[in-house]
């Protein structure tokens, strides 16, 4: 099948839409921690303009501000940042083979919780200009809302943040939700996952994980143990 | 703060950019083995189950509004709706109930 760079991007652009708007709101929340941790508005947007990922560069700010090492803040986004290795490995299945690999550099770039889910679940092989497009609506979102934090920490009503704040997690259930109708083992791993998250955030000891942490080690069990349990015969693979 | 902001800035984006970067650049072949094509397979879902519940609880002001968003989030979703209309609907659903709720 052939795909037409431009109409991808167009699409990926479209779809990425929630994901801007999401951003938007978390990246703002961002720029307002930051300034309070003692960054600069520019450092701040710089941030935010190279790592592109929320938890990571939350997590950083705490370590910035206690002038921890840098050893001990590279490991902190390794670790917590783990999880776009397996969303890479995934991916490296799902791109266009057709596409020439210098893509994948840029495609890299792009890998978050919410560009890797939209990429991954488009039918049939990815366009790299797919993800392009998804990348040109959230970097431009993450980037701005981070400077918005930064300058102006109180122009929106906190109810608007508030209601923005669940925007890119319904937009995960949108992901999810609609194959697991079809596919009973999708819908069990779902709830699985789920109680399981529930239980790592409240049971104690447990909670003590770090959210990143959190979700490799969950990631890690349960897609092995269904991939164990349930293989995927190769017509149901992306 | 005693170190220099700019190199933080560049480790933490080495780092970053080096987790994403080499999966998608070392793996080139096709896999061939059906457990490790299944857990491929299997690693968003999961990933998103996991980051998506309980978390949405705390993102809002409120557990109930969470919840209210989550919930509206499902049921749209189970019917088959959009990405973005989904999202819309959820923030709508969340603000709505705030409104009453205060």
């Amino acid at each position: 099948m052939k795909s037409d760079p431009f109409r991808e991007w167009v699409r990926g652009c479209k779809n990425g839409i929630p994901i801007g708007l999401g951003y938007l709101a978390v990246s703002f929340s961002f720029g307002i921690l930051a300034l309070r941790s003692g960054l600069t508005v520019g450092q701040s947007v710089l941030i935010s303009a190279l790592n592109l990922t929320s938890a990571g560069q939350f997590a950083s700010l705490s370590v910035i501000a206690a002038s921890g090492s840098y050893i001990e803040l590279a490991l902190s986004q390794l670790i917590i940042n783990l999880r776009y290795c397996l969303m890479s490995a995934s991916l490296s299945q799902k791109v266009d083979r057709a596409a020439p690999f210098f893509h994948r550099f840029f495609m890299a770039f792009g890998v978050t919780d919410e560009i890797f889910a939209l990429s991954v679940s488009t039918h049939g092989p990815l366009s790299p200009y797919y993800t392009y497009g998804q990348m040109s609506v959230a970097i431009p979102g993450w980037t701005l809302g981070t400077l918005l934090g930064a300058v102006a920490g109180n122009v929106l009503p906190p109810r608007v943040l508030s209601a923005l704040g669940v925007a890119l997690y319904a937009m995960f259930c949108a992901i999810i939700i609609p194959p697991a109708r079809k596919n009973k083992v999708l819908a069990v791993i779902i709830l699985c996952a789920m109680g399981a998250s529930v239980a790592f955030t409240f049971a104690p000891l447990l909670r003590d994980i770090s959210s990143g942490t959190r979700v490799i080690i969950l990631t890690v069990a349960i897609a092995a143990l269904a991939a164990w349990l349930r293989p995927v015969k190769e017509e149901d693979a992306p | 703060m005693n170190g220099n902001v700019y190199v933080y800035i560049l480790v933490m984006a080495a780092v970053t950019y080096l987790i994403r970067m080499l999966p998608l650049t070392l793996i080139r072949q096709k896999i061939k083995s059906t457990f490790i094509k299944s857990f491929l397979y299997y690693v968003p879902y999961v990933t998103l189950a996991v980051m998506t519940f309980p978390a949405i609880l705390s993102a809002t002001s409120s557990p109930w509004s969470g919840l209210m968003g989550f919930l509206t989030a499902a049921f749209l979703s189970y019917k088959g709706k959009g990405l973005i209309f989904v999202s819309l609907c959820a923030c709508g659903a969340v603000f709505l109930l705030e409104l009453a709720l205060v």
